[in-house]
């Protein structure tokens, strides 16, 4: 039995054998999203504060929505509504609702690093549901998910990634999480959005600027949000965009023919994906958000849940 | 915690001959056995049951389904220690309308069987739910009781029934063991 975890906030330092361990741990939470019932008491009278600083509406459902199918009750913090509007600080605001007293605390937040400083501050387990430019890390567990059940396994993976890489966290965390089983890592898009210095995140990355060249060979192409309001920019036209990046069936068909197409969503149609690769075989997109919940049930079960530590005594099977 | 070995209560030969005893009574006690579903409660009720239901198999000639149960999501002990808790996958036949006997190799508390029967409400209604274990040893903390029972064994609260399963533990005996304080 492993040690007690006491916080998710970044792949980067967990062991491929820790990350086994939770993906592991998601698939009985898998069955349970297909009972006819999804509703268990294991965290009956625990509470999860949703301390959302930036705006969510995907992870906060599905962090809401796994927190309600063990039982427990959320406490919920939005950014549009929140004091932080009237100034306080964000350790302020989070000792706040410490004192509310929840079993642990989902953070998001625009700072890089606000997780991981949370969790030097408070008694309760902190998880990391995006912080600035850092991580996500239950979005690579989710997509590790995802890609071991559609493949097998996710041992020496060539898996591509698109779009805007330099401001996408779900990028870093994903090239952290598949690189320590051995993933070759090609990245790709517009050169602004590719500093040299993403090549160090891990061994076996790099760069291509052309996407047929990046999608040679690939077993699994990750697509990532474009945001719109980045392609405002002269130096890069949203029709260019869309003439050099978007990933269309003719050029996904570059890839393995079996490969897999991830996204974290929201997709925008026509933007980052064509509109019949986004709903072809080869899309995990749904999947992704099934299995988002069964991901985020097990981490709160691992966290916030405990036992006797009795199972293998042999009264215990009374 | 140090325990004593304090004697046999079941020897290999002994499990399996009441093995077979069982799997005759659930036959002639379940009228329709094509709904009989088997669930083995994790861990030692799992092969229990395969075996169970290869010799039920063997007597009415053709195969019983056998799934299996994972209770912890279910307990009513989950509660916040230094231990870090697991859970495991469960494989249960569908359930709606099936005549449910789940297979435990020990009663004590009933707790566990609470759980068990939770969990399978979860995936449906069954027409019915039965319990099969190999040792009843008594202190029941719910009124629950075994529909067949291996051997009823009078036990102290500090003596614990051990059940070592060759597909689990390398051997195959019942002990009765103490805890020494």
């Amino acid at each position: 039995m492993p040690e007690r975890i006491g916080h998710l906030l970044a792949i980067e330092p967990l062991s491929a054998e820790q990350i086994t361990f939770f993906l592991d741990q998601s698939k009985p939470f898998q069955q349970i999203q297909r009972h006819p019932l999804k509703k268990l008491a294991t965290l009956r009278g625990k509470s999860v504060a949703l301390a959302f600083f930036e705006p969510s509406t995907r992870t906060r459902i599905s962090f809401a929505t796994a927190a309600a199918r063990l039982g427990a009750d959320t406490m919920s913090l939005q950014a549009a509504s929140s004091s932080l509007k009237k100034g306080e600080s964000l350790i302020d605001t989070v000792h706040t609702l410490e004192a509310m007293k929840p079993d642990c605390i989902v953070l998001r937040h625009a700072a890089s690093g606000a997780a991981d400083f949370i969790a030097r501050h408070v008694a309760i387990p902190v998880i990391n549901a995006g912080d600035g430019l850092h991580e996500h890390p239950t979005q690579a567990l989710l997509d590790a998910l995802t890609i071991r059940d559609r493949r097998g396994g996710l041992e020496g993976l060539s898996v591509t990634i698109l779009g805007d890489i330099s401001h996408s966290r779900v990028a870093r965390s994903n090239i952290h999480l598949l690189s320590k089983f051995g993933a070759r890592i090609t990245l790709c898009g517009p050169a602004m959005w590719l500093p040299r210095e993403l090549e160090l995140l891990a061994p076996g990355v790099r760069r291509c600027s052309r996407i047929e060249e990046a999608l040679d060979g690939a077993d699994v192409v990750i697509a990532l949000r474009v945001q719109q309001e980045r392609l405002n920019e002269p130096a890069l036209p949203r029709d260019e965009y869309i003439r050099q990046f978007q990933l269309t069936r003719s050029r996904l068909a570059g890839a393995r023919p079996d490969a897999l197409l991830l996204h974290p969503g929201p997709i925008i149609r026509g933007l980052e994906v064509e509109s019949p690769v986004a709903d072809g075989p080869q899309s995990c997109v749904l999947e992704q958000v099934t299995n988002g919940l069964a991901v985020r049930m097990a981490l709160l079960f691992l966290l916030i849940g405990g036992t006797g530590g009795i199972e293998d005594l042999p009264h215990a099977s009374d | 915690m140090p325990v004593v070995e304090k004697k046999q209560v079941m020897s290999a030969t002994e499990m399996d001959r009441t093995l077979q005893r069982l799997a005759h009574e659930i036959v002639e006690r379940t009228a329709d056995i094509d709904r009989l579903a088997l669930v083995g409660i994790r861990r030692r009720g799992i092969p229990l049951a395969e075996r169970l239901a290869r010799n039920i198999g063997a007597v009415v000639g053709h195969p019983i389904s056998v799934g299996s149960i994972d209770i912890t999501l279910y307990r009513d002990d989950l509660s916040t220690t230094a231990t870090q808790p697991e859970v495991h996958a469960s494989d249960i036949p569908a359930v709606d309308d099936r005549d449910i006997l789940l297979v435990d190799d020990v009663l004590y508390t009933a707790r566990t069987i609470r759980a068990a029967i939770n969990g399978l409400f979860d995936l449906g209604r069954p027409r019915r739910i039965r319990l099969c274990v190999l040792i009843d040893r008594g202190h029941r903390e719910l009124p629950i009781e075994a529909s067949f029972v291996g051997r009823v064994v009078q036990t102290t609260l500090s003596e614990l029934v051990d059940v070592r399963l060759q597909e689990i533990d390398g051997e195959e005996r019942v002990m009765l063991i103490d805890r020494v304080p």
